[in-house]
């Protein structure tokens, strides 16, 4: 166990040696390390999450056919850097009869929400914050308390869009974390485990080969809960003014714009552990961490360029469109793709992995098929309804 | 006092003042922003009682779905954004008596049975508690009926809010 | 390490305070908060003897996650009552809700 194989427990044995050394309390001393060693983990993700700003805004950029910020620095690179200086030295205003305490309560549990998250994503095989057997459970419960935040902003400004903006952007978030969880079981069904660990270890086969349309489904609830278009209801600049952000302005604005992006960023990130491998790319990861790490940095980053590929290029859904998408078509497909992916495990278990695979391919086609086939009834039966039946073509003369 | 009594003593004082906190602070979000508190402290508790799985259920139902629940009804029947009027009875020294009188005699109760003071048992390795759950819960020899039975619960609540609150305009 | 004693005198406790909630308060919806607190108290109970009892009993878990549905299910026909409630009588406030009284 040398460095290059396990730097942190490495890394944690010499530091609370030291702590020791001075003549703590062991418990005290691993309690300290442990302290330290999510300040390190907290602080890198700062760091990416500035990244993350100049990404958001060159690639928008690029798909509006324009070039981003390219003033400051090569290739824009300080920019964000001088949007943080900026907000940092904006006045902090509060508005007059606003809560004081739950209003500056609020932007803090909306950051601490996305940090938590980071508690469970395996970097590596032996990089890991807590290695939860419930890892995937753990998701719905931070998504909770981001919730309870959005609903503290919202009350809290004292400002009627302000709260009608929050009871939306509320309302969709605790509608999708429905088919999110139920889409959470199939990994867990394929793996035996909802650890983040072991359904990494079991994917030999990536899962979004044997459920496509569970990772599609995931991709759809993730970005449902995150508030981003098409789900941005909330926060439409044309419609609410900002929603629930409206009386936020320097840093506390920050926190809730950094925040979003974070999230976005590790919801990327949970994609890739779900569906994609993780940390696993043939075995590289076995080489050293920090390959791992680079392994499972990229996937995210493909998995957040998905996610704003999907906010730059369709338009916004009404409220109620949003919600009878949910409740009428996603729940009840994700529902029964559980159902059929338990059976379909339950019958191929011993199968070679060729026929698993297939197997559980054309299931998904079939239940993706079944389903856009009773929409695509139910919608033409509308149609007619409100037009009459289509009329023959008359012949032009 | 270990580490764990000293982080229990905290968790059990942080859970109880805020369970204070929600009986008599008078504005109503105040409330259900302490029951919140209190619910996060509970789930500390159980997972300092080895039951992990039950402590996220707890964050996600209560939490997510509960509190939220509540706040958004005390939202609702607001007839004015100031809170009026006095938020406690006019008897409440009586409630107070009651609720102290609960305490001692369930105090006085637990005090003289024998296995008040009993420590836990270590827990054996290789106890994988969820898997042992679920399997309890899923299993005919096991508690599925009273889970499926909990389901149909749930079920008529959902119909019978969606009833009752329904705004037939 | 942690004796029984402990848990079980906190959930005494966090009754005893849900109890003084629900005896004391006017609004209907606090009412209902004091409620939620004694029904955590009794599953910091029922987790606490499961553990303290044999550990291969799941009936103690089981027990919390039942109470877990049906405290859901109290609370979401209970709000629907008390805004129901409040759309007739516009009031919450449980004294001012007598038509039945003698």
């Amino acid at each position: 166990m040398n460095f290059w194989n396990d730097p942190l427990k490495v890394a944690a044995d010499w530091l609370s040696g030291i702590f020791t050394g001075w003549g703590m309390n062991s418990v005290a001393a691993n309690v300290l390390v442990a302290f330290l060693g999510v300040l390190m983990l907290i602080t890198i993700l700062m760091v990416i999450d500035i990244f993350l700003v100049w990404i958001e805004r060159k690639v928008v950029a690029r798909f509006q056919d324009r070039i981003g910020p390219n003033r400051l620095g090569p290739f824009g690179l300080i920019q964000p850097f001088a949007d943080i200086i900026k907000l940092m030295i904006k006045e902090d205003t509060t508005p007059d009869d606003a809560d004081k305490v739950v209003y500056n309560l609020a932007p803090m549990l909306s950051m601490m929400s996305v940090l938590i998250l980071w508690a469970v994503v395996p970097l590596a095989p032996v990089m890991l914050g807590v290695d939860l057997n419930i890892g995937a459970l753990f998701l719905i419960a931070a998504g909770s308390i981001g919730t309870l935040s959005i609903i503290m902003a919202g009350w809290s400004s004292n400002n009627k869009f302000s709260v009608i903006g929050a009871f939306r952007q509320v309302a969709v978030m605790i509608s999708f974390e429905v088919p999110m969880l139920a889409v959470l079981l199939i990994p867990t069904i394929f793996s035996g485990s909802m650890g983040m660990n072991a359904i990494i270890q079991h994917q030999n086969i990536w899962y979004v080969f044997l459920s496509p349309l569970a990772a599609v489904i995931f991709l759809i609830a993730a970005i449902a809960e995150l508030g981003r278009a098409p789900f941005d209801l909330a926060e439409g600049e044309s419609e609410l003014v900002s929603g629930y952000n409206i009386e936020y302005s320097g840093m506390k604005f920050g926190m809730f714009y950094a925040g979003e992006l974070l999230h976005a960023f590790t919801f990327g990130g949970f994609w890739a552990i779900m569906f994609f491998g993780g940390y696993r790319f043939f075995g590289l990861e076995k080489v050293s961490p920090f390959l791992a790490i680079a392994i499972i940095l990229f996937k995210a980053l493909l998995g957040y360029w998905i996610i704003m590929w999907v906010k730059y290029t369709v338009m916004r859904i009404r409220i109620d469109q949003m919600l009878a998408f949910n409740w009428k078509f996603l729940t009840p497909v994700a529902f029964v793709l559980v159902m059929v992916t338990a059976l379909m495990n339950a019958l191929l278990r011993g199968a070679p992995s060729w026929l698993f695979v297939t197997g559980m391919i054309l299931s998904n086609i079939i239940v993706a098929w079944v389903a856009l086939e009773i929409v695509r009834s139910i919608s033409r039966a509308e149609r007619e309804r409100i037009e009459g039946p289509k009329q023959v073509a008359e012949a032009h003369h | 006092m270990t580490g764990t009594q000293i982080f229990f003593l905290i968790v059990g004082a942080v859970t109880l003042i805020a369970g204070l906190m929600v009986v008599t602070v008078r504005n109503l979000i105040h409330a259900a922003l302490w029951l919140v508190a209190t619910l996060f402290g509970v789930a500390m508790i159980y997972a300092i009682l080895n039951a992990g799985f039950l402590a996220v259920v707890q964050v996600v139902v209560y939490i997510g779905a509960i509190a939220i629940l509540f706040i958004f009804a005390v939202m609702l029947t607001r007839r004015q954004a100031a809170d009026t009027g006095a938020s406690i009875n006019s008897n409440w020294w009586a409630g107070a008596i009651a609720a102290a009188a609960t305490f001692a005699g369930l105090a006085f109760l637990l005090k003289s049975w024998s296995g008040f003071s009993k420590q836990a048992a270590a827990i054996p390795s290789g106890f994988d508690a969820v898997n042992q759950l679920g399997n309890a819960l899923t299993s005919p020899q096991g508690y599925v009926l009273p889970f499926e039975v909990a389901s149909v619960l749930l079920l008529a609540a959902l119909v019978g809010a969606v009833y009752l609150a329904f705004n037939k305009k | 390490m942690i004796p029984l004693s402990w848990y079980l005198i906190l959930a005494a406790a966090l009754f005893s305070i849900g109890l003084f909630g629900v005896l004391v308060r006017r609004n209907a919806v606090a009412i209902l908060l004091g409620v939620e607190l004694m029904l955590n108290a009794v599953n910091i109970n029922l987790v606490s003897f499961w553990r303290y009892g044999d550990i291969s009993l799941m009936a103690g878990q089981v027990f919390a996650i039942i109470v877990f549905a049906v405290a859901a299910a109290e609370v979401a026909v209970g709000l629907a009552l008390v805004i129901s409630v409040y759309r007739r009588r516009n009031t919450v406030v449980a004294e001012d809700l007598d038509l039945l009284k003698w």
